[in-house]
């Protein structure tokens, strides 16, 4: 009977009155607008979720600890450090600029902390107060190298990359590393701390009524005001789906030890910074500017405070990745930060779809994205194979990605979708 | 300034210009755009720029837009003298642009580029009310736009100046400058922002136009100012005879266009010509 209304109603709504757009009003029409968008390479999530498939089956079959809940719960543990510093690289990324020395940045971090907290005996949450603050600092200068001096900021961050790296080892001094006191609320926190279960249930039931409440609302007032909205049974159904999904995992980990703590924070964060970029005109801002620097300008858009927001985010959510590395490994070395953390971070959001070239990009590609990197390396370890494989096979991937992107924007050019 | 004014009340009669340049010159390097322009609109006129290319006049229009700034000379906005020192004091005073590379964000959808800079709610963008008032617009436009949430890259290039010019008229501007607005569009678009040009000037704001249409240029404007390599070269009425319009544009009685035109007389009555 809704269909009925809906089908008499078409005919006059604002949005609807263009004979030659077509809508995807029923589900065949939905699959087929699917199929079509992703032929004009707007691939959203589907390389993610290929790739996570064709890695699990894999892996699965080398080595069935992989699938197992306690190895997943590691991975979602390691998920989080990373995943933190690929947000801010999220960021970074939407305005079309690079930052390359996240990891170093992450690294100058946890030595930080190290030495604060344990060194000269601060209260923890002041160091860590103090590293998320020097991390921003860090952000702010390559904002003015770039907004006032002109620097790329491949450029700049390069320096930082070697620059930070020299200030993290100086700090560390000739010992080489701290140990974080074991049981202490950030390292338990980095390694031990799941949600209760019943939290864990909890949480991914609201998640998806607040998903259905939100777009529910959304849809009474596009139909108030004579614009199209996705019928009630659809939105159900889109919520029922997502309940039984999140449900699910929920209570695959919870056969092991649980829904980390941390990982929670991670996904708040993503929740949070999605909003950000989506919903407010901050967001709309920083698409704009990745987008075309000069139309934003002349929309009277503050380019350059765009470009220091977006650059003094992502130090530090680098820096604030370096802290949760340094709790998840209990210590802060000279290692901390380098290696593959730099470009696993880069890879995991392009990974995710965000764009290199800017403009384009989404909050959820950094948990996405770094799914599929943490899925990858924790496989390798399983299978027992050297970090120089590991490095080689992390490398094709990010080669893989960033192929995927640039073709699909070469084919989303050609089909008029940006 | 002030006898700048008085000499401006004397002209104008009772009204007062909007907009008064004196003196502008913008220098690119060695090479001069623009020297020594002045320029006077008024409330509820429409002045059209025309001039040969390179005449300077997008120039002057970014200059006023806020995306250059004169190298010398003043500008008074609203009776009082302004700096337009960037895009965004210019769009703060009341002047509104389209310009002529349109300056869209392609990634965006239409929705998101009318509202650029101006979005309702900046914490929780009111989206609803966007689209809305994003239709509204583009429906007194008469543009055939398919869908206001697909990226702008998807636009033909008339559906583009159309958001262009929508834009332009979100916020109540005192002053509209067109750079070939009209350039991109079919036939009935084009009625429709010669009709807009006029009900713009009805509301009593000022409008400066640039066009190489003269057509459409005689169709609307009130005034006919015309640049030449940067310098003024003449002001004319609407009903200004083409060949004086053409010969302040190109700067000689002996142009192409003229010469074009004898030869074509020439053709079309080959016995004269004989």
């Amino acid at each position: 009977m809704t269909d009925d209304t809906q089908q008499i109603s078409t005919a006059r709504l604002l949005d609807r009155s263009d004979e030659r757009v077509r809508h995807a009003d029923t589900l065949g029409n939905t699959i087929s607008a699917f199929v079509d968008r992703v032929r004009s390479g707007d691939l959203g999530s589907l390389p993610v979720v290929v790739g996570l498939i064709v890695i699990c089956t894999a892996f699965e079959s080398l080595n069935p600890v992989f699938l197992a809940p306690n190895n997943l719960v590691n991975l979602l543990f390691d998920c989080s450090t990373v995943g933190v510093i690929s947000l801010g690289i999220v960021c970074i990324l939407m305005v079309g600029e690079i930052d390359l020395s996240v990891g170093s940045v992450s690294g100058f971090a946890s030595a930080l902390v190290g030495v604060l907290w344990v060194g000269q005996d601060w209260p923890v949450a002041v160091a860590i107060v103090t590293a998320l603050v020097l991390g921003g600092a860090i952000g702010a200068l390559y904002a003015f190298l770039f907004n006032r001096l002109g620097m790329p900021s491949f450029v700049s961050t390069l320096a930082g990359l070697l620059g930070w790296l020299g200030l993290q080892l100086y700090l560390l001094g000739s010992s080489g590393s701290i140990n974080l006191p074991y049981g202490s609320p950030l390292v338990n926190f980095g390694q031990m701390l799941v949600m209760p279960p019943i939290v864990s249930y909890v949480l991914a039931a609201v998640a998806s009524l607040v998903m259905f409440v939100t777009g529910y609302r959304t849809a009474a007032r596009r139909r108030q005001a004579g614009l199209s909205a996705s019928s009630l049974g659809r939105m159900v159904l889109k919520a029922l789906l997502v309940t039984v999904l999140l449900e699910f995992v929920v209570y695959y980990l919870n056969l092991g030890r649980g829904v980390p703590w941390m990982f929670g924070l991670f996904v708040g964060l993503c929740v949070v910074m999605n909003y950000a970029l989506t919903r407010t005109k901050w967001g709309r801002s920083m698409s704009a500017v990745g987008g075309n620097r000069e139309a934003a300008r002349r929309a009277g858009i503050n380019v350059r405070r765009v470009y220091l927001s977006a650059f003094v985010l992502c130090s530090t959510l680098a820096a604030a990745g370096g802290i949760l590395a340094a709790a998840r490994l209990a210590s802060s070395s000279q290692q901390a930060g380098t290696g593959d953390v730099n470009l696993n971070a880069i890879a995991a959001a392009v990974i995710g779809g965000t764009s290199l070239f800017g403009g384009r990009g989404s909050a959820y590609s950094a948990l996405l994205g770094v799914i599929v990197i943490q899925s990858i390396a924790s496989g390798l370890t399983l299978l027992d194979l050297s970090s120089s494989l590991r490095y080689m096979i992390t490398g094709a991937v990010l080669a893989i990605a960033v192929i995927v992107d640039s073709l699909a924007r070469r084919s989303r050019l050609s089909h008029g979708r940006a | 300034m002030t006898t700048i004014s008085d000499v401006d009340h004397v002209q104008g009669g009772e009204r007062k210009p909007v907009l008064s340049l004196r003196g502008i010159s913008k220098h690119f390097g060695a090479v001069s755009a623009l020297t020594a322009v002045d320029l006077d609109v008024h409330a509820g006129e429409v002045v059209a720029l025309v001039g040969d290319n390179g005449a300077g006049k997008s120039t002057l229009v970014k200059i006023l837009a806020g995306v250059h700034q004169p190298s010398s000379g003043t500008i008074a906005f609203g009776g009082g003298p302004v700096v337009l020192s960037d895009p965004a004091t210019a769009l703060g005073l009341g002047i509104a642009t389209v310009f002529q590379d349109l300056a869209l964000c392609e990634n965006l959808d239409v929705v998101a580029n009318i509202f650029l800079g101006r979005e309702l709610n900046p914490l929780r963008l009111d989206e609803v009310s966007m689209e809305l008032r994003a239709w509204t617009l583009l429906n007194e436009l008469s543009a055939r736009i398919p869908s206001v949430r697909e990226p702008v890259a998807s636009l033909s290039g008339g559906q583009r100046q159309t958001v262009a010019i929508a834009r332009s008229l979100l916020t109540e501007p005192k002053l509209i400058l067109l750079d070939e607005p009209t350039a991109a569009l079919g036939v009935a678009q084009t009625a429709e922002v010669l009709d807009l040009v006029e009900r713009v000037r009805a509301r009593g704001l000022g409008v400066i136009m640039i066009s190489h249409n003269m057509e459409d240029v005689r169709a609307v404007a009130d005034r006919i100012v015309v640049l030449r390599l940067g310098r003024n070269n003449g002001e004319f009425e609407p009903d200004a005879s083409n060949q004086d319009l053409v010969t302040a544009i190109t700067g000689a009685d002996e142009n192409s266009v003229s010469r074009r035109a004898s030869r074509r007389r020439a053709q079309q009555s080959p016995e004269l010509g004989r």
